[in-house]
């Protein structure tokens, strides 16, 4: 489904990827860990092409993101993604953020798309927020709507950047659930995140980042019990 | 006393009247084009591209850097001279106020549009919006909100401004109100009553306006 070969991304004289190579597969849950400064949000960033590439190659469901041929727009519609911030859209109804996308991008009538938002809704516990503004909801409310939104779209991957980091402790379980629910349902899913418990449970794979390199990949289990690289093993010691 | 007051506050009258008239309607034509120009040369003000951002830089620039009494001699005689197209006043003042709102109302719409946190941008491209859409749909009415205490202060500028076509001969208030002077000699209510006419739109119009800030900070 993902296919990323040499993908490097530089700010200016500072390199943040240096040589990245992953894939992710269909239906696969990938978590991304690792030290802030890391490049995990960069190389999830550059899955959807929010950064400009550098220089590498990133193949998404068979269209290579750098080929100026591909239709960028359609591309992302196919890639939801959920930002740690939410940015939901503050002058729109929770419902018109969901049905944004798909009225605009896909042009689904109206009634159509409602519908189609208050069933996401209903999935993610919100059914009875649907006419209320962004900002009368809480952290965790904001995020589910956030997912909900992008699942509007009907994507095939789903890229989450760090999407519990900005919660209260206590609003944190909510937006897991609803992250739980999608990897049952068979969504292919890229996670960057802090939380160690999502990752070893609902984590297909594991892949630690550092200094904007791959440093280790395996399952949860040889990530997290038996860590071969010493800064995983560092990085582990101090988060767990 | 009342001798001296009363008959220039009735003499005056028909010509704030009339007067009033033509300033408003010079604002508003003006204010309506400006604001074109404006939110043009505002979002050229912040694309990539060097050459559409210097055209846009240049006029603000140049516009900001003149006095506006200036830039209405310079349409009114200077361009009619050379061209040989003979504005009217009154479109002269259109014109000079709508070149010099615009760039003002330029740097407003600039400001308003990057005060947009750029997760907004981002989440719009998202799902999909293409640059213009995101535009359309997400930044510009957020942006817009902004941009209404700026735009009513600059609307009570141009309003002001369009005084100075009493130079150019254009028969807003100020000019009226300077051609009764000059028959009956007596400068000083006339003119109380001038900054009275100015008062009774401006007034409001900074009462209305804090009304809608007050109500955009909800």
């Amino acid at each position: 489904m993902i296919k990323v070969r040499e993908l490097h991304k530089s700010f200016g004289d500072l390199e943040v990827l240096k040589g990245i190579d992953a894939d992710v597969k269909e239906k696969e849950v990938v978590c991304v860990i690792g030290p802030s400064g890391s490049g995990k949000s960069t190389f999830l960033r550059c899955l959807n092409m929010l950064e400009d590439i550098t220089s590498g190659e990133v193949i998404i469901d068979g269209d290579n993101l750098t080929d100026p041929k591909v239709n960028i727009n359609k591309l992302r519609s196919r890639v939801g993604m959920v930002f740690q911030h939410f940015n939901l859209f503050p002058h729109m109804t929770v419902q018109e953020n969901v049905t944004l996308g798909p009225m605009k991008v896909k042009e689904v009538k109206k009634e159509v798309a409602n519908n189609m938002a208050l069933e996401l809704l209903a999935k993610v516990g919100l059914s009875d927020k649907a006419n209320v503004y962004p900002g009368s909801l809480s952290g965790g409310q904001k995020q589910r709507v956030a997912i909900a939104r992008a699942l509007a779209m009907n994507p095939k991957v789903m890229l989450f950047d760090e999407p519990t980091s900005a919660l209260d402790p206590e609003l944190v379980g909510g937006v897991l659930e609803a992250m739980k629910d999608l990897a049952k349902e068979g969504m292919t899913m890229v996670v960057v995140t802090h939380e160690m418990g999502f990752a070893r449970e609902m984590g297909d794979r594991v892949i630690f980042m550092d200094e904007g390199k791959i440093m280790e990949e395996g399952s949860p289990e040889q990530i997290f019990d038996n860590p071969q690289n010493p800064r995983t093993q560092d990085f582990l010691r101090m988060v767990l | 006393m009342l001798d001296f007051i009363s008959p220039h506050i009735s003499g005056t009258l028909p010509f704030i009247y009339r007067g009033l008239q033509l300033t408003i309607f010079i604002t508003f034509a003006g204010f309506f084009f400006g604001f074109i120009i404006g939110a043009l040369t505002g979002l050229m003000r912040l694309s990539n591209n060097k050459i559409i951002y210097g055209i846009a830089t240049v006029y603000i620039e140049l516009v900001r850097g003149t006095p506006i009494l200036v830039q209405a001699l310079f349409l009114y005689f200077g361009i009619s001279d050379v061209v040989g197209i003979n504005f009217s006043a009154v479109t002269a003042g259109i014109i000079a106020i709508s070149i010099n709102a615009g760039a003002y109302i330029a740097e407003i719409v600039r400001g308003g549009v990057e005060s947009i946190d750029k997760g907004q941008r981002e989440a719009g491209r998202s799902i999909g919006l293409s640059s213009s859409q995101t535009m359309r749909y997400i930044i510009w009415p957020q942006a817009f909100r902004r941009m209404i205490p700026p735009l009513g202060n600059q609307f009570i500028i141009s309003l002001k401004d369009t005084s100075i076509f009493a130079i150019i001969s254009l028969n807003e208030v100020t000019y009226l109100m300077r051609q009764y002077v000059s028959t009956t000699a007596s400068p000083f209510v006339p003119y109380i009553m001038l900054c009275l006419a100015y008062l009774v739109i401006t007034i409001p119009a900074m009462v209305i306006l804090r009304r809608v800030e007050r109500k955009l900070d909800v």
